[in-house]
């Protein structure tokens, strides 16, 4: 059986303990960064993880993006979308098309 | 293009052949490969454009909820209503094969639930705001997963369309023509062989009959 985790600062993610996902509170920069690694050697196959802290700590969700398990799935913050998710999607369809040809749709 | 290291022999040459039939099937499958990958990646990262708006939108909505309950509430309270989960969200990550691309298929369920009750505190010490913030995010929840799942697939795709489109590239513009430039030196030096033999035997067949019959002293002595 797999396990969810959300990652972010505390007043973001409090709410997510009560539906039963694992909180995992991060503070600083280095803190996520140990506590990502070490979610994802713990077997959470899905890890949640707010816009701010994410934007932090880029290179080290990078390293898993083309790995099977975990998906780091980026949410927004309490402060609101920063459209750095959106940048990920973007990224993808820019790498596999070479343009971002969808981008007209928004 | 840079022609190949090999000498220009017959059995070179049939080796040649064979992997330049090789390289052109490949490419061939690859080619194919790509363009399907390229048409099912665009209707999931067009699901995953959506269901990410979808998500931001409920998940500000979520928020705006929770700001108002922590406004009304204190801390110790908030914190002390929702550390301990009624439920329980477990997770089966299966595996799903879109033209050889392993993708995760996430579904789960929730345990320890009855019907709607979802609030794992009593009413008394909290507000009504926070009952409010809590459906909401119930109600995100099955979105947050489909948006896992369609996100990580457009990622693991997008990363196999790109490694695919460069190994057609390769075959394309570098295999293949130096496959075809190596083939045809080689056949225009066996050729060029196959004439300098042909003339250094007529060569020698004239010198032969003139040895044998004299032509030139007989040519010299008529008048």
């Amino acid at each position: 059986m797999h396990k969810i985790a959300v990652m972010g600062d505390k007043d973001s993610i409090l709410g997510f303990k009560a539906i039963g996902f694992d909180i995992y509170p991060t503070n600083n920069k280095n803190e996520a960064a140990s506590t990502l690694h070490s979610l994802a050697d713990d077997g959470y196959a899905l890890i949640y993880i707010t816009e701010n802290s994410a934007s932090e700590i880029m290179d080290e969700i990078s390293k898993y993006r083309n790995r099977y398990f975990p998906a780091i799935i980026l949410i927004p913050g309490s402060t609101g979308s920063l459209g750095i998710g959106m940048k990920f999607v973007k990224e993808s369809i820019e790498k596999a098309v070479g343009a971002d040809i969808l981008a007209q749709d928004d | 293009m840079a022609r190949l290291n090999v000498n220009p022999t017959r059995m070179v040459l049939t080796n040649l052949k064979k992997r330049l039939r090789t390289a052109r099937r490949g490419h061939k499958l690859l080619k194919d490969k790509r363009d399907e990958l390229m048409k099912k990646f665009l209707g999931i990262v067009k699901e995953n454009r959506k269901e990410r708006q979808i998500v931001e939108k409920m998940m500000s909505d979520v928020y705006s909820r929770f700001i108002m309950a922590r406004a009304l509430m204190s801390d110790t309270h908030l914190e002390e209503a929702l550390i301990f989960p009624k439920q329980k969200i477990t997770l089966k990550a299966s595996s799903k094969n879109i033209m050889s691309v392993e993708v995760p298929v996430f579904e789960f369920s929730t345990e320890g639930q009855t019907g709607d009750d979802i609030f794992p505190y009593g009413f008394a010490t909290t507000s009504g705001e926070l009952d409010g913030a809590m459906m909401a995010l119930q109600k995100v929840t099955p979105h947050l997963l489909k948006l896992a799942e369609l996100e990580k697939t457009a990622q693991l795709m997008a990363d196999e369309i790109e490694k695919t489109r460069r190994r057609v590239n390769a075959l394309e513009y570098v295999m293949i023509p130096n496959l075809e430039e190596t083939i045809k030196y080689i056949v225009m030096k066996l050729d060029e062989n196959e004439r300098g033999n042909l003339t250094r035997l007529m060569k020698v067949k004239d010198m032969m009959l003139e040895e044998a019959h004299h032509y030139k002293e007989r040519m010299a002595q008529q008048p």
